[in-house]
């Protein structure tokens, strides 16, 4: 019995390291100087360029117009995560509270409608909606950047699960002391929905920072660059030069996955719960 | 739905309207906006657009590029799928079986489900960069030159290695937590009844974890399908020609780069069509494993 869980402790540590070591190299390495890495290759050891690097990238202006800093992609970033997460939260929430607590007409209707968004991922109409976001106007705006990504029905379904799920006495005893939609809404469900949202915002956050296509299509104006969209244009500097700059762009990996990757980890109970009940 | 219900005539549709306006605007007027231009050619320099029937999909469906690129995109979702899927299921057993440090290698093993694809690819193009790169070097011990970036099947490998590392997480945090829904009594009863671990696994683990590898199998396709997107533009780096990329690269491709707008929506349809009937599936799936549950 020994004997096999030795095992299976070597498979997961293995496990562990495919997992794991990319970052550590690529965190070491991006403390040492470009022309290290170029002759020694990436590194597992401390590299003493750690505050010069990173003070570099986010300070320093480059980009084609020499306008933005990596700072100011982190910025843009977390408009982006924090604007998507709350968006999506309070759209999906009402809507999902209009399906389940009210009867209406067109209840049924709106509610294929909604279901029919998950049909579609955006990747599959990114022309026609790029055209109607510059029929619109849209274009290099955090409007532009955040409002499309909400037009899917994840949330709505999460939430309308979730609204299922409680008790009808809470309604009934709710109505018995004179409370209307809103205030039941207000001081019944958003309290009790309190770790449903929390969840459903660290998947929503890490969902909106991660996103490339659409900001890519979006922004072409450098100022509203996200630190994901930015990537391409670290690799489309470096083909041109020398020495590539390896310090840098790995510098700016760490940067672009360190805080989802920190909410994740430290959330993680509600991340797991939020990924595995909302089903995506 | 709810026994008790408020009842009012313009409440509801009050709630409802924000999401339903967004959905309008940025879901149907674009979707429709593929349908109809698939049918036309549109003029390069934008006077206006012909009818041409079914024309651009005879074309986007009969063009050898086009089918080699299918054929490229069958092979690494289902690359990626299987290898995801099964790399997250063995670490996912081995996390279950383990009695010590379960809670730590879960934590260890799922914060890369965040790292951003375009990022991974970013990472990866450096770990298999010709120069610095130690998986070319760890190659090269085996006698294999590898020039990703360069040679077709060798970028086609880093592409389908980084997009199975980014998803293994993905997978591993699923079934962990489907096999932790097992009961204990069932597995008590099981372990009694049969003494190798191996024939519990594929007699007991495996068949009451059919659903949730089910729903992950989709969900695996619909990665590899769009969400690699950044993956691939990072690490094939403009220069598609000699480089493999998949349908939803192509649609960008003929969509923005070539100013092929009717082309590239009739190939957007073409994969509404393949994503529809996969979410049809999973759907008629979720509904038999909620009915279980």
């Amino acid at each position: 019995m020994n004997r096999i869980r030795l095992f299976d402790h070597l498979v997961l540590m293995f496990g562990v390291f495919i997992m794991v070591a990319p970052v550590v190299v690529a965190f070491m390495t991006s403390t040492h100087e470009a022309a290290d890495i170029h002759r020694n290759g990436l590194s597992l050891t401390w590299g003493d360029h750690f505050a010069e690097t990173y003070d570099k990238v986010l300070t320093r202006k480059g980009g084609f117009t020499g306008e933005i800093t990596g700072a100011r992609m982190i910025w843009n970033s977390m408009i982006l995560g924090v604007g998507f997460a709350a968006g999506k939260i309070v759209l999906s929430m009402l809507a999902a509270y209009a399906i389940v607590y009210f009867r209406f007409r067109l209840g049924t209707l709106f509610f294929w409608m909604i279901f029919t968004t998950l049909l579609l991922p955006l990747e599959v109409r990114i022309v026609p909606s790029y055209e109607v976001m510059n029929k619109l106007a849209l274009t290099n705006t955090y409007t532009g950047l955040i409002v499309p990504l909400l037009a899917s029905a994840t949330g709505t379904f999460f939430f309308r699960q979730f609204f299922k799920s409680v008790p009808e006495e809470l309604l009934e005893a709710a109505r018995i002391d004179g409370a209307g939609p809103f205030k039941f809404f207000i001081d019944v469900l958003v309290p009790l929905s309190r770790t449903m949202i929390a969840a459903i915002f660290i998947i929503m956050f890490v969902y909106g920072w991660n996103q490339y296509l659409w900001p890519t299509l979006m922004t072409t104006d450098e100022r509203f660059f996200t630190l994901v969209r930015g990537i391409k244009q670290i690799l489309l500097v470096w083909v041109g030069s020398n020495i590539p700059d390896y310090n840098e762009a790995f510098a700016l990996a760490i940067l672009a996955m360190l805080p989802p990757v920190m909410i994740v980890l430290i959330f993680q109970r509600w991340f797991i719960k939020g990924l595995t009940e909302s089903d995506k | 739905m709810k026994r008790v219900q408020f009842s009012s005539p313009y409440l509801p549709y009050l709630f409802i309207a924000p999401q339903m306006a967004i959905i309008f605007v940025f879901f149907y007027w674009p979707s429709v906006q593929a349908i109809q231009s698939s049918f036309y050619l549109e003029d390069p320099f934008g006077f206006g657009s012909t009818f041409v029937g079914l024309s651009n999909y005879v074309d986007a469906l009969g063009s050898a590029q086009y089918q080699s690129i299918a054929r490229f995109t069958v092979v690494f979702t289902a690359l990626v799928t299987f290898l995801s899927l099964g790399f997250g299921m063995l670490l996912a057993v081995k996390a279950d079986a383990v009695l010590k440090g379960s809670s730590t290698y879960k934590t260890l093993l799922i914060w890369v489900y965040a790292i951003a694809p375009p990022v991974a690819g970013l990472m990866g193009m450096m770990f298999f960069d010709q120069h610095i790169g130690p998986l070319v070097k760890f190659a090269a011990l085996f006698g294999w030159d590898m020039k990703v970036g360069l040679n077709y099947n060798d970028t086609a490998f880093a592409m389908i290695a980084v997009s199975v590392w980014k998803q293994i997480p993905y997978n591993f945090i699923f079934i962990l937590s489907g096999l932790q829904s097992i009961p204990v009594s069932v597995r008590e009863a099981a372990a009694i009844d049969c003494r190798s671990g191996v024939r519990r696994f594929w007699t007991m683990t495996l068949p009451l974890l059919a659903p949730t590898a089910f729903f992950l199998l989709i969900i695996n396709m619909t990665y590899a399908l769009f969400d690699t997107f950044g993956v691939i533009d990072v690490m094939v780096k403009d220069k598609a020609a000699n480089n493999p990329i998949t349908l939803v690269y192509k649609v960008y491709m003929d969509g923005f780069r070539g100013n092929d707008l009717g082309g590239s929506s009739a190939q957007s349809v073409i994969l509404m069509i393949v994503v529809f009937v996969l979410t049809v599936f999973q759907f008629r799936f979720i509904e038999r494993r909620v009915h279980y549950n």
